[in-house]
Order: structure tokens, then sequence, then C-alpha cells
């Protein structure tokens, strides 16, 4: 499958595509704790970079195989999203947005130190498993996974955390348990997306997840429209593809993509698909032209 | 055999007593009402029955159990429901799903059962469905199934809060000022169904509430708080002419 696509499809765009892939699963780990239970993480590349290193280092040190590795770095970044999320999820709002922009810049700092992972210098001979059919085929199962929980009972509670925590509790909602629980299932697919991130570059550096990361996963996932799954699919893909498609301006690539945020923050405040929902669009489509959402 | 009984509970917040020395026993399917001015420490107590305070003195007892101290999701699942003095409804939910968040602490499947769709959650979400449609159908608001509860006018916000609090299959259901910001007529229609829940689900209600024709009307105790303190308890007639209730609502010398 993969070397069909390799011939059939120019290289750049394949290598764009697996990207959109691999940036959708970290944005749809980032929706389920800023987006769905309204719970504002800015470290989310702090996740990524635990399963990047940790899936790299089975791979290259014990020989393990791919999909092993990757079980691996994924169940690594959600034991120290458990850990982190105990302490940290007593917090609200700005401060818990502190807390994880912190523990991000530790576990960063950490992989500067780190000697299996090469320090500064950065850790390469990771083998390439990573293609294209494989990171679609994981998109497509968290997708389906991501759709059951979020209409599940536990997914619900995740909503209502977010709209309302108060009112929450009084529903026998245990609140703290059901933030962290959110917190763990968002970096594990943080770690997911690290490790096939690791294996499809062959070469990582702590400086690739930094607090920039971080922001851009966000930026996708506000933008989008927070707590949708089609949302945060469409945010990755635009704020994915904008900075290429923006080459021909070249230098001025980045001013752009600023001007082009800001404006569709203005017009969706909530996001692209923040509030949208199937029905609304039914019961729109039924009014024939009549006022939408 | 007292559903709720609270024993010279207090509660201080720095220096100030909110809630001073105040003891209660809520009987089995009544409706009691908790009245008094601005700050008297309503509120409060309800915040105190459904654990968001511990109290600083004094025990609580449920249904014979000590239920001072718990968490409020715990007390939440032990079958008391509440609704909220400034309505705290998931906006962005669904009617449909707000009410089976309510219906979160008397179900069961969990994490694994929504994320793998195992045959138990989906039978327990069908009765989930099922249940808060017909207790939407109980206010009229099964046809705004799927409006976020956001866009729901005002009255029909206070209905779906209720309807909430409802789907938990409460015993003791806590109503703080279910009638604020409503018009006469629709006072009247909101007391005809806080009796009929009462009698058709087997429920005590405690309501706090400002408008007195209401508490005098649906109550069949009523119980007086000022500064903390419960000054007057009795039936209807009695606190209306109670001297410290007067003197309470109305100042000295009237």
């Amino acid at each position: 499958m993969d070397a069909f696509l390799n011939q059939t499809i120019d290289a750049y765009y394949l290598r764009i595509m697996i990207i959109i892939g691999i940036n959708i699963i970290l944005a749809l780990g980032l929706n389920l704790i800023t987006g769905v239970t309204g719970q504002l993480s800015m470290g989310h590349a702090g996740f990524m970079s635990l399963g990047a290193y940790a899936s790299a280092i089975l791979s290259i040190q014990l020989d393990a195989p791919f999909a092993l590795a990757l079980l691996g770095g994924a169940l690594v970044a959600a034991f120290f999203g458990f850990l982190i999320g105990i302490p940290t999820l007593r917090l609200e709002g700005d401060y818990l947005a502190m807390v994880t922009i912190g523990f991000a810049e530790i576990i960063r700092v950490f992989f500067l130190n780190f000697g299996p992972g090469g320090k500064a210098v950065g850790l390469s001979g990771i083998p390439q498993n990573t293609g294209f059919t494989v990171v679609w085929l994981l998109v497509l199962v968290v997708i389906i996974l991501n759709r059951q929980l979020l209409t599940s009972r536990v997914g619900r509670s995740f909503y209502a955390i977010r709209e309302n925590e108060i009112a929450a509790e009084s529903c026998g909602i245990n609140t703290t348990r059901v933030k962290v629980l959110a917190f763990t299932v968002g970096s594990l697919l943080g770690g997911l997306g690290g490790g096939l991130y690791s294996h499809y570059m062959y070469y990582i550096n702590p400086q690739d997840f930094g607090f920039m990361k971080s922001i851009e996963l966000l930026n996708m996932v506000v933008l989008g429209g927070m707590g949708s799954i089609p949302g945060t699919i469409i945010g990755v893909v635009l704020l994915t593809s904008l900075p290429e498609m923006l080459r021909i301006v070249d230098e001025y690539r980045l001013l752009f993509y600023g001007a082009l945020l800001v404006i569709l923050m203005i017009f969706r405040p909530n996001g692209l698909l923040g509030d949208v929902r199937i029905y609304d669009i039914k019961k729109w489509w039924g009014k024939k032209g009549g006022r939408g959402t | 055999m007292n559903i709720l009984e609270m024993t010279k509970i207090s509660e201080e917040f720095g220096g100030l007593r909110a809630v001073d020395n105040v003891s209660l026993s809520v009987l089995p399917r009544e409706i009691l009402g908790i009245i008094g001015p601005n700050g008297a420490g309503k509120t409060t107590l309800f915040n105190i029955i459904t654990g968001i305070y511990v109290p600083t003195e004094g025990q609580l007892l449920f249904k014979e159990r000590r239920i001072d101290g718990l968490a409020p999701h715990d007390i939440a699942r032990l079958g008391i429901a509440r609704t909220f003095q400034n309505i705290r409804l998931f906006g962005k939910l669904s009617v449909l799903d707000n009410v089976r968040v309510g219906r979160y602490g008397v179900t069961r499947s969990g994490f694994w059962s929504g994320l793998l769709r195992l045959p138990g959650g989906r039978r327990e979400e069908k009765e989930t469905e099922l249940r808060a449609i017909e207790l939407l159908e109980l206010v009229g608001l099964a046809d705004k199934r799927h409006e976020y509860a956001q866009y729901l006018a005002y009255g029909e916000q206070r209905r779906l809060e209720i309807v909430r609090a409802l789907a938990l299959d409460p015993s003791l259901l806590l109503l703080d000022e279910p009638g604020a910001g409503m018009n006469a007529g629709e006072k009247e229609e909101l007391m005809a169904f806080v009796r009929s829940i009462r009698d058709q689900l087997e429920l005590t209600i405690i309501l706090v509430e400002h408008d007195m024709n209401l508490v005098m009307n649906i109550c069949e105790r009523i119980a007086v708080l000022n500064y903390g303190r419960k000054i007057a308890e009795g039936t209807p007639a009695q606190v209306k002419n109670d001297e410290q209730v007067i003197q309470s609502y109305l100042g000295a010398g009237v």
C-alpha cells in the first residue's frame, strides 16, 4: 500500500498528509482535555515528546516491534498525564494553563539533559516505520473511539464539567476523577501522536516539542471549534496546510498566518464548527435558506 | 422516621456565622419552605445539605445516615437532588443531554463500556434516553429536546433544571427559589407542578423562596431564618402570625 502511494503521489503532498494525520491524533487528544472537558492545557507538546522519546528508545535500544513501541510511548505519556493530573486538575483556568506550560518545559529540559535521549544533540537513527497507511488507519480508529466515548455516559460528563462544574457535581459526577480520566486519555493520544512523529522523522530533538508546538496544537482545537471532532479535524487540516500554501508569499508567511487567525477568530469566535451540529444543519436545510445555527 | 435531620448546624466564613445553630427535621413526603430576608443563610443551608460546604459544627443525617463531610457527588448519589438560584444548566448541551447527564448518578456504565459500546452500556443508554424523554414530557419540553439548553426561554430553563434534578430519581429535592423571575401565572403553574411531582414521585421537597404567597400556598411547614438563626417553624398560619417573623420582615414597631 505504502509503496504504491509513494509511486503515485508526490512525496511533498504525501508528507503533508502524513503530518496532518499525526496532528489529528495529537489535536483530538488535546480536544478531549481542553475542548470537551474545558481544562485549558498549554503543554500538550510535553506529552507528545514523552511518547516520541519513549517509543524511539524502545525501538532503538530494545529493538521493539513498531506496534509495541507506539503502545509503550502512549502508555508512558498516559501515565505521566495521570500523575500530573491528580494534583493539577484541582486548579482552574489560567492556573492550570500555567502549570501545564511549566510541566512541558520541565520535560523539555529533562530531555535536553537525558543521556539515552541524546541530550541537546537529539536522537537519531529511529527506524522510519510510520507511513501513510499506519497513520490514517490509526486516525480512523481514534476518531471512531473518540466519537463513541463522547456520546456515552462518561463522555457526556466531560462536557458537563466544561459547562458547569458545580451542576455536574450535583448530578453525581465525581468531577476530579472524571477530569483526571479526560487528561489521561488526552495524554495517551498525545503520546501516540509523538510516537508516530518520531518514527516518521527518524530524528527528534527537544526543541521540536517546545512551547510553540503546544500553542500550535491549541490553535487547531480552538480554531476548529472547542469540543467538536469534525471541527478539530478541519482546524488541523487548515493550520497544517495553510503555512505550506502561504509559501508563495515567502517571508511574509507568518504574518499572513497570524492575520488569518485573527480574522477567523473575529468572525467565528467559537471556532469554525464550535456550536454547529448535524441537527442544526438538518433544521437549516429543512427551512431552505432560513437562518443558520 | 425523619428523612433529613439537622442538628445544631453552624457554618462560619471567617468571622461571619452564616448559619448559626440551626436544627431542623424534615418529614418524608412533605413540602417544607425555608424563608427569610436576604442573607439569612437559606442558600448556605442548601449548600451544606448538598455537600458544597462542610458544616463547621453540628451533624446532618439523611435517612439515618451521616452525610456531613461527604463530597457533593456522593450525596447526590444517595438521592438528594437540587436546583440552583441562578440557573446552572449545561448551556451547550442539548435539552435531552442535560437530563441524561442528570441520570449520571443512578447509572453505572463506565469508560470502557462507553468507548467500546459494550452491550450492557448500550442497554443502559436506551433506558436513560427513554426515562429522560418521559421526564421531559412531564414539563412539555420533549419537543425541544434537541435544542441547546441555553436557547430555551427563561421559564423553560427553570423547568429543565427541575427535570434534570428529577432524573436522579431523588427522594429529597431541594429547590432554590424556583419561582424567581416568574410572573403570577407561571408561579401558579409551578406550584401545581411541584405538588404533582411530590405526589407522583413520592418526593420530599424543601424549597427556598422569597415570594410569600407561593410559600404559604404550597408548603405544609415553614421554617424562618434570620441572620443565620432559625426564628420560627410551623404551619403557614402559625408562621404568618409569629411576632419575630413579622418583625424581621416588616421591621419593629408595626
